[in-house]
Formats: structure tokens, C-alpha cells, sequence
């Protein structure tokens, strides 16, 4: 294959027909109070990891809820599970349990 | 295609389009990218409908490249449009007619912003006259060419030597129709047709006797935007917005596409190659492309003309197997000889894009 020094960006449609939702149902059901989240970005902001890599779990829910499990499956397992997330989050989200939700997921689905 | 949807739609976006004496302006791309395009125009409306069509040869830019990128200020364009209005004026005519669909949307933009902002105009009128010591009248219509073959589309119809339809099987030919953003997605009333669903090539392809495909991706973008193949860095999002186009209308096995604006059938074309290069893909039949068009080229092949004077030969995806689809009699062996008899050599077949019938 030819390069060009550019390729063709990912289409980022949110194809709610195709894209796989499991991940997003689990966690829902396994920790409802996600469902308070407001995407104001307080955990990213806070994050330990995130400061020193691209780990961004604010990023990465919503790509789960728009049934995009990509880069959870490259990322997840980088949370070093200090809860500093947890403590800032403004509706109290358990996002320890959230992130231990996506990990189960992901070794399931 | 649920057609009396649209054409409740279409009712509502009539316009006026002069029927005469037409100061006509030619695009600054479209000579490089499709070269016998506008001179097929010229020839239609002089030859074949015997209409006064007049060029200024001082005609320039209107800058609507440079200002869609940013480089030009609103100012500076719209100083640049009086001065291809005052050419206009000071050759006689009163209806503009415009090659290029940005310099369309450019001069309605500007007409738009005079209306509602006169004493934008007067200053503009004041620059222009200290700059050049010219004034002008504005045009009493303002068209694009694709308006003027939509006008005339039954004139062509009835001189018709192809009509669109496959001989092989009998069928229409079914055809994928892209409308230049800037013809009504600015200003949905200037268009034939509004925005949403535009007739102005609908209405050729059905007087001619193809069948229109309504596919997901329809009002999509090619992917001209200026900054996103402008630069560099940008060109991935030019790709894959044709990328997007082409997967949504391939199932529907599209036999070519006809375009009304410089740039589209520019990268709907060679955006092929470059997807068949990169990822190996084609999305016409047997590993051909589909076959892009300008709707002068279209007009062109529907009275008969040499497909090799309407320039086809430079089109990066063949379209030989539409020729033959239309039963275009054409000589192959005169495909890459120019004019006056000069062998211009044949061009290295790509990788995986099909292009030559007998591979």
C-alpha cells in the first residue's frame, strides 16, 4: 500500500444501529449512579495516570455509551486504582467500581 | 426514492434563470481538473441553442478560494465581484452566469449582504471606483451554468444522440447525483430545487432518461472543503469524507456520478485512486472506479460529442465502460492522442484501480 503522508480519518458516526452496547448495559447495571454523570471531566482532571499518560477515563465512558469499546480495551488497564476520581467526582459516582465494571466486561464480552 | 416527497419539496425552490444573453465567467480550477468542461458549455449554448454568450478576458478570480480559507477578507472579495460585475457592465450584459459553484455562492453572498447592508455597497462601490475608476450595475440575474443546461435540458433532449440508458440490458442507467455545497446550501432559494434535495441535476438525469439514486450519505460533503485539503494535515478528513460518500452509495451500484461543482468530480474522482492505493478498495464494478461527471461533460455525451473532446481521457477513473453502457462510438486508440495528432502517452495503470478495459 502507498503512502501518501496522510490516510483517511476514522468516520466517527455514532451508528446506534451497528455499534455494540453490552459494555454500556453492564455497567449501568452494576453501578447505577454512572448514570448521574454530567461529563464535566473533574476525574480525568484529577487523574493520577492520566497527568503522566493519554488515560482519560472521562473520554473513555463516552465512548462506551456510544458503544465504542476501542480504547478501553487499549487504555483500562492502566488505572492504577487510587480513587482520586472517586473523592472529586460532584455526584459521588463509584467510579472504582466502574472501572473494575469495564475491566469484568471487557474479560467477558 | 420517494419522488413525490421531493417534488412537493422542489415546488417551493422555483427560480428565475435567463433564457439569453449571458456574461459568462469561468472558474479558476476547473481548466486543470476537467478541461474540455466548460468549452462543452460554450459549444452547447453557441452550436446547439444558438445563444449569446459572451467572455470578458479580463476577467480574474473572484477570490472565493482565498476567502473560504481565510486569506482573503469579506472586503477585499467583495471588492474583487464589483470589479467582475463593472466588466460585466461595461460589455453590454445583465445576466451573470458563473462556471464555478464558490464563485456562485460568493456572488450571492454578496448580493445578499448589498441588499440587507446598502451602505456596505456604497463604500464598496467607492473602493472599487478609487482603485480602478470603475462603476457598475449589479446583474439583473445571476445564474450558475448548471442552471442554464437545467433550462435547457428539453432543447437538449429533443437534439439527443444518447440517451441514458443501458444498451446492454435496456435498463436506465442508474446515476448518483452531488450538488456543490455552495449552490444552495448558503442560500437554499437561489438553487433549483432548495438545499435539502436539489433538482437542478435531478431534472437533467430524468429528462435524459437515467434513474436518480437516493443513498444515506446524499448531501454529504466530497470533501473539497478548502482547509481540509489545503493543508496537509487536514487531508485525511478530505479523504474520508469521499470515503463516507462512496461506501454509502456503492450497494446501489451507482453507473456513474454527475456533478455540478469544480471540485467535487475533481475529488470524487481521484479520491478513488487514492483509497484504491492506500486500502486497496474500488467501488465500481469488476474493479473499475465509478465514473465521475460535470453535468457539461454529461451534456456533452448526451448530443453526441467525441468523448475525447470533452476531455474524458483525463478523468482518473476510466469511463470506457460507460461509454459502452451509453453506446458511445469511440475510437480507444485516439484516447490519448491530443489534438493535433501528438501521442500523449499512456499513464502508468495504478495498483489496484482498474483502468484500461482490456487488462
Amino acid at each position: 500500500m502507498k503512502d501518501f503522508g496522510y490516510q483517511a480519518h476514522r468516520d466517527n458516526t455514532i451508528d446506534f444501529e451497528k455499534n455494540d452496547f453490552r459494555i454500556a448495559r453492564f455497567l449501568l447495571e452494576r453501578e447505577p449512579s454512572l448514570n448521574l454523570c454530567i461529563g464535566c471531566g473533574s476525574c480525568t482532571g484529577t487523574c493520577s495516570t492520566g497527568h503522566f499518560t493519554e488515560f482519560n477515563i472521562r473520554k473513555i465512558h463516552t465512548l462506551i455509551k456510544r458503544g465504542d469499546t476501542e480504547m478501553a480495551r487499549k487504555q483500562i488497564r492502566q488505572c492504577m486504582f487510587c480513587g482520586k476520581c472517586q473523592l472529586i467526582c460532584p455526584r459521588g459516582i463509584n467510579l472504582r467500581n466502574v472501572i473494575l465494571g469495564i475491566n469484568r466486561a471487557l474479560e467477558k464480552i | 426514492m420517494n419522488i413525490q416527497g421531493k417534488r412537493n419539496i422542489w415546488k417551493d425552490y422555483q427560480k428565475e434563470i435567463a433564457t439569453d444573453r449571458y456574461f459568462y465567467v469561468r472558474s479558476c480550477v476547473r481548466q486543470n481538473f476537467f478541461p474540455g468542461s466548460e468549452k462543452a458549455f460554450l459549444r452547447i449554448l453557441k452550436e446547439e441553442l444558438s445563444r449569446d454568450v459572451y467572455e470578458n478576458a479580463s476577467h480574474t478570480t473572484c477570490s472565493g478560494i482565498g476567502y473560504h480559507s481565510d486569506v482573503v477578507p469579506f472586503e477585499t472579495a467583495m471588492t474583487m465581484v464589483a470589479r467582475q460585475f463593472a466588466l460585466m457592465t461595461e460589455s453590454g450584459y445583465e445576466n451573470f452566469t458563473t462556471s464555478c459553484i464558490t464563485s456562485f455562492g460568493l456572488y450571492s453572498e454578496i448580493l445578499e449582504t448589498w441588499h440587507h447592508f446598502p451602505e456596505v455597497e456604497e463604500r464598496i462601490r467607492e473602493h472599487l471606483l478609487r482603485a480602478t475608476g470603475r462603476t457598475f450595475k449589479k446583474p439583473a440575474n445571476l445564474s450558475h451554468a448548471s442552471d442554464v443546461i437545467f433550462k435547457f435540458r428539453k432543447e437538449i433532449a429533443e437534439k439527443a444522440k444518447h440517451r441514458l440508458i443501458n444498451r446492454k440490458t435496456g435498463n436506465p442507467l442508474k446515476v448518483v447525483e452531488h450538488i456543490g455545497c455552495h449552490y444552495s446550501k448558503m442560500f437554499p432559494s437561489k438553487g433549483v430545487g432548495g438545499a435539502e434535495y436539489p433538482y437542478v441535476l435531478v431534472g437533467m438525469i430524468e429528462e435524459w432518461g437515467g434513474e436518480v439514486i437516493d443513498y444515506p450519505e446524499r448531501r454529504h460533503c466530497c470533501g473539497f472543503g478548502f482547509r481540509q485539503y489545503l493543508v496537509k494535515a487536514n487531508r485525511g478528513y478530505s479523504l474520508a469524507c469521499s470515503k463516507k460518500k462512496f461506501e454509502s452509495m456503492a450497494p446501489y451500484k451507482p453507473d456513474f456520478i454527475l456533478t455540478n461543482c469544480p471540485g467535487c468530480p475533481m475529488f470524487l474522482d481521484r479520491w478513488q485512486y487514492a483509497l484504491s492505493e492506500m486500502e486497496g478498495i474500488t467501488y465500481g464494478e469488476n474493479g473499475f472506479g465509478i465514473p465521475v461527471l460535470t453535468y457539461e461533460e454529461l451534456a456533452g455525451l448526451v448530443l453526441g460529442y467525441d468523448p475525447w473532446d470533452l476531455g474524458l481521457q483525463v478523468h482518473q477513473v476510466t469511463v470506457d465502460p460507460l461509454l459502452d453502457k451509453l453506446g458511445v462510438d469511440y475510437d480507444p486508440s485516439a484516447k490519448f492522442t491530443g489534438k493535433n495528432g501528438i501521442d500523449l502517452g499512456k499513464p502508468e495503470p495504478p495498483t489496484f484501480l482498474k483502468f484500461y478495459q482490456n487488462e
